[in-house]
């Protein structure tokens, strides 16, 4: 007899069944099968992380390469590796992902429900994941890393100028990295439109949940052209094709569209999270509700549809017609109009709340003052004759990082810092973190801000090295001392998570008396994240006087609360299913049909038949509704 | 500062320069009002009760305000274009093709009587005050011309046809460089360009179109004839000579440039037997091999190499 | 879970200790390698084949195995106009390269001394055009277009009129020595 979670079945007893239902397999076996959105989600962003201090060390190789003209340090094809390595890992293998990785574990918890749509396939996209980016490293290593930008413009990532596999090294890591992504955007769209607390229609869905639901939606129409773009590239090299071949009809330009076509939004898909972590930790800190919540859910909304429109400003000089050019500097300029409401809409919470100055504010601070100058050298560069100037200079280079790290990066160590509580129980160190905002802000402005001054001056990007008297040297070793001082604040950030991780002070349910779901169960979550699912009747449903749930889900099978899209309505009772080891072995097979499609085109023949087995027992169907009981009473 | 767009000294750098300080201003206003804003949040002290009215009529003027200057800024853009387009205009341009190769720049001076037109390489050469147009050309890649004293840049891009054009207004000598990711020595892709009288442009360009002069020492005739027999014909040109190969630099005037290697090093004898003698130690990966050479094959090259002024 | 971070690393530096690929290095600064007397002995105009093949020579490796070597063939062969009358293997006043014909032997060596020295019927000599290490990647180039060189190292193409199939698709085609010297087919 199947016993439902209600009012006479809470407290210790209805834990211990739920825990029973919903926890992994012990030891390695359990950890390879895991569904669990929140063991996939930490491994997710620790992986990021370490995407991120691997491609950090190799920003401090090239800063030593720069910081004296005519260094000599290092030949000219290690730098060319080393800056496209930079920069396809910061991009492809720790921005996006760890977005999704943070939307993976906290979204389900702040929809209120048990786990995230999908759960499978969200195992099977960080596995892929995880065997792309090893795979990229791994070649990295044996001299086989990608030399032609993270960007790898035609013709010279074409198979005439770029000899060897390192480019299709480089193209194939893009199918890895995209097939993950476009997995996570369809667990979490789904997630948020479908699983959601009773009564949490969307005007009262956190803000956060807003910004990924719109990231999703981008990367769903972003990278399939990416994916193709390089599958163009691949059939060129492999198999002689002719997509970028001007002398039979090709154009190297197709490239850069397609490329750019995914790669302006691809930016957005960074920052769009990024906002979303800032306008909860805004909302938690100031104590109230963000200011303008409809023109805050408008702004993301419309810098998603808005950012699929400005790709053509990555070609202004390529000579294409100055009408269409016009179009893309208006639209470009456009985006920030929302990107500045947003702005205001944050500091207006600050300023008629009641802040409390503690790190993750201080990192929404550092972020504002960062974020707002790289959106208006962004305004700049917007503009045909300064970007004619300015394009390929290191005035480019100052600027997205500053948009990057100033707009996503410094959101993202506030969001950690947040969220870490809720991660692992412990808080992180408190006065620790005020000095690693400080440390960061200062090693940041004093890499970057020279930049703008060196690109104005004439240094081109994507140089190993550049010669003497040209007035650039001082402010290239000022850029590589703050580089330093930076990588140091980026080490004591991830000094104080490992300390905090063993001897954190003990967090309870909702250390900073937070307004949103996740904060309601506790810290970390039980496998099932809730004993009951909640009812919401506002926007910060923690802030409320009262917390209703909706009792009735069953407790000895995995199942959760469908409800409808737009009202949050209960509709139907859904399974989801156990722990499984087909995704691993699904990724472990999709892995070598691509490695192997680098080499020969029948690997996608023979690959295609190596997924089918796992694929097929993957989705061997049963009827959901009779799902096996993990106990029964009978 | 001679490769600066900071230190605009042509007539379309010049316009760029004005409008980056318009852009400058306008948000450096809106910068401040933001600091303004933040600082004010931060150190208000009298947090009374919750104001959303007053705070929706100041996001709706601040709305206003980000479009008014957006507004501003993007038709300041477009006379800044249309001013560009038509810089120079009403005077016949000089008109000139250059084509990029990895890592080189093949210059050509266009002429309707082709026995007039100059071949050179590596520099551009121009007189004051008069308009230029430059065909833009690639042999192989991307590459992109920028000269940032005098204007943007233009990508030369295999397969397409774009141009670039230049109104110098001051003499001087300046530098260029290739900015668009171009491979291996893409860093090592300079340019000198050299503005100078009108009458001092004419006198190098009726001088470019002579034949080479011809060895007079000894030790410059066995140069020559090494130049002939050795590879060093085989990619190479030399006005008047039957060196007359087209996959490297046009060498007739190799002795008059400022730089040698495309800006890459000073263009002294010395240097010039360094290159010859190793190109790849200095520019690894560029498309000239290592001949070998004894040292004084190598000092009879460079004397007659010397003569190209 | 907390000891994966470190576990990546190390794998990374374990793939290290591998050392890098041949295929993948880029060998700007060779020091040129001297032509032996004894490959210039081996082959000659007279006998069917070019003769014997001589002692395996080390260098064939060096430059059939190496993209970059290939590839700067790719460009050499273009550059000297090899094109003229060898199309892009197919031909046309100079016999094919792609096919099973050799008349002056098939292996690098053989192949760097017919462009050194010249041959009968208007193959010139580039002795005093190209060095000869530009040779052996002309060479190794011209054994890709009939698929003797690994799969994985030759571009597919030239980002230039389509003259045949990809390298990369090119079935090795057996050497099949003639003693036909004319060179009209």
């Amino acid at each position: 007899m199947s016993r439902v979670d209600g009012p006479d079945f809470t407290g210790d007893a209805l834990h211990a069944a739920l825990t029973e239902t919903w926890s992994d397999a012990p030891g390695l076996w359990g950890w390879i099968t895991t569904v669990d959105h929140k063991r996939v989600g930490r491994r997710y962003i620790a992986t990021a992380f370490v995407f991120l201090a691997l491609a950090g060390v190799l920003a401090l190789i090239m800063r030593v390469q720069l910081a004296r003209p005519e260094s000599g340090l290092i030949s000219a094809d290690r730098y060319n590796q080393i800056f496209s390595m930079h920069g396809t890992t910061m991009m492809f293998l720790f921005a996006v992902p760890v977005m999704q990785a943070m939307a993976v574990y906290l979204i389900p918890l702040m929809m209120g429900t048990r786990q995230i749509a999908f759960p499978r396939l969200n195992a099977f996209s960080y596995w892929i994941y995880l065997f792309g980016g090893v795979f990229l490293w791994i070649a990295f290593v044996l001299n086989i890393g990608p030399e032609a930008g993270w960007f790898s413009y035609v013709p010279l990532a074409g198979p005439e100028y770029s000899p060897g596999k390192r480019t299709d090294v480089w193209a194939q890591m893009i199918t890895f990295t995209e097939v993950a992504a476009l997995a996570g955007a369809v667990e979490l769209i789904t997630t948020i439109l479908k699983q959601r607390a009773a009564g949490m229609s969307l005007n009262r869905i956190p803000l956060f949940a807003w910004s990924i639901l719109v990231t999703s939606f981008m990367v769903i129409f972003a990278m399939p052209a990416v994916m193709l773009a390089s599958s163009f590239l691949i059939a060129d090299r492999l198999v002689g094709t002719q997509f970028y071949n001007p002398a039979e009809g090709g154009d190297a330009l197709l490239w850069q569209h397609l490329f750019w076509f995914f790669g302006h939004p691809e930016v957005y898909i960074i920052f769009i999270p990024a906002v979303g972590f800032v306008s909860q930790i805004t909302e938690t800190f100031s104590r109230r509700e963000v200011f303008g919540y409809p023109v805050m859910v408008l702004s993301a909304v419309s810098i998603g549809l808005l950012a699929f429109g400005l790709w053509v400003h990555h070609m202004f000089a390529t000579g294409l017609p100055r009408i269409g050019y016009s179009f893309f500097t208006a639209a470009s300029m456009m985006i920030a109009l929302p990107g500045g409401v947003q702005i205001f809409c944050w500091i207006a919470t600050i300023w008629s709340g009641r802040p409390r100055w503690e790190t993750p504010l201080l990192w929404v601070v550092s972020f504002i003052i960062t974020f707002v100058m790289g959106g208006l050298t962004g305004v700049m560069v917007a503009s045909v004759p300064l970007d004619l100037q300015l394009h390929d200079s290191y005035f480019v280079v100052a600027h997205f990082h500053y948009v990057l790290i100033g707009g996503a990066v410094f959101p993202l160590l506030g969001a950690v810092t947040y969220w870490f509580p809720k991660f692992t129980g412990r808080m992180m160190a408190e006065p620790l973190g005020k000095w690693n905002v400080l440390l960061s802000f200062i090693g940041f402005h004093l890499t970057f801000f020279p930049m703008h001054i060196t690109g104005i001056l004439g240094m081109p990007r994507r140089v190993y090295t550049y010669p003497a008297g040209m007035g650039w040297d001082t402010l290239n070793l000022v850029s590589t001392i703050g580089a330093f001082v930076f990588a140091a604040s980026i080490v004591l950030f991830l000094f104080n998570v490992a300390i905090s991780l063993r001897g954190g002070r003990a967090a309870g349910d909702n250390p900073w008396d937070a307004a949103s779901l996740e904060w309601k169960t506790s810290s970390p979550p039980p496998p099932y994240n809730f004993d009951h699912i909640p009812v919401v009747e506002s926007r910060t449903p923690l802030w409320d006087e009262t917390r209703p749930v909706i009792p009735g889900l069953r407790t000895e099978v995995r199942e959760l609360l469908v409800t409808t899209a737009i009202d949050a309505i209960p509709d139907v009772r859904d399974a989801s299913p156990s722990p499984n080891g087909w995704p691993f072995i699904a990724a472990i097979l999709l892995t070598i049909g691509f490695i192997g499609s680098i080499f020969t085109p029948w690997a996608v023949v023979w690959g295609a038949l190596l997924m089918a087995p796992p694929l097929i027992l993957w989705f061997w169907p049963h009827d959901p509704l009779e799902v096996k009981p993990e106990h029964s009473d009978e | 500062m001679i490769q600066s767009a900071a230190h605009p000294t042509g007539a379309h750098a010049a316009i760029t320069s004005n409008l980056f300080g318009l852009f400058l201003w306008v948000t450096g206003f809106f910068f401040l009002l933001v600091l303004v804003f933040l600082g004010w949040a931060i150190w208000r002290k009298d947090r009374g009760a919750v104001r959303d009215r007053a705070l929706r009529l100041t996001v709706t003027s601040w709305i206003g305000m980000i479009t008014l200057g957006l507004f501003g800024l993007t038709i300041a853009s477009y006379f800044a274009d249309r001013s560009l387009a038509f810089a120079g205009a009403g005077k016949t341009p000089l008109r000139m093709r250059v084509t990029a190769h990895q890592w080189w720049w093949e210059v050509e001076y266009l002429d309707r009587d082709q026995s007039k037109a100059v071949t050179t390489a590596n520099e551009i050469r121009l007189p004051l005050g008069r308009p230029v147009q430059i065909l833009l050309a690639s042999d192989d890649v991307i590459h992109s011309l920028w000269i940032p004293n005098l204007a943007g840049k233009q990508d030369l891009i295999p397969g397409r046809s774009t141009d670039l054009q230049l109104l110098p207004r001051q003499v001087g000598h300046f530098r260029a460089q290739c900015a668009e990711f171009c491979g291996l020595q893409h860093a090592h892709m300079a340019l000198d360009v050299i503005v100078e009288s009108p009458d001092q442009f004419a006198t190098w360009w009726a001088k470019s179109i002579q034949p080479a002069p011809a060895p007079a020492t000894p030790e410059q005739k066995r140069g020559f004839d090494l130049v002939m027999t050795r590879q060093c014909a085989g990619c190479h040109a030399i006005n008047g000579t039957p060196a007359y190969g087209t996959v490297g630099p046009d060498l007739s005037r190799v002795a008059h440039r400022a730089t040698l290697a495309a800006g890459e090093m000073p263009n002294s004898r010395a240097w010039l037997e360094r290159w010859v003698r190793d190109p790849q130690s200095a520019k690894p990966g560029n498309q000239m091999p290592k001949i070998p050479m004894k040292p004084d094959e190598l000092h009879a090259v460079s004397a007659y190499l010397e003569t190209l002024q | 879970m907390r000891s994966f971070p470190a576990a990546t690393i190390v794998l990374l530096l374990a793939s290290a200790a591998l050392g890098s690929c041949q295929r993948e290095a880029r060998e700007t600064r060779d020091a040129p390698l001297p032509f032996s007397q004894q490959t210039l002995a081996t082959t000659t105009t007279v006998m069917a084949g070019g003769g014997a093949a001589g002692a395996p020579d080390p260098r064939v490796a060096h430059y059939e195995k190496n993209a970059w070597h290939v590839s700067e063939g790719q460009r050499l062969y273009e550059q000297f106009n090899c094109v003229e009358c060898h199309a892009h293997g197919g031909g046309g006043i100079g016999v094919p390269l792609m096919d099973d014909e050799w008349i002056y032997g098939s292996s690098s060596p053989q192949i760097v001394a017919t462009i050194m020295q010249g041959r009968p019927n208007g193959m010139p000599s580039y002795r005093n055009l190209l060095t000869e290490e530009q040779m052996w990647q002309i060479a190794a180039y011209v054994r890709s277009l009939s698929g003797h060189v690994p799969k994985d190292v030759p571009p597919s193409r030239a980002d230039d009129l389509a003259s045949g199939p990809p390298i990369t698709l090119q079935k090795p085609e057996p050497v099949r020595n003639s003693n036909r010297e004319s060179g009209s087919r």
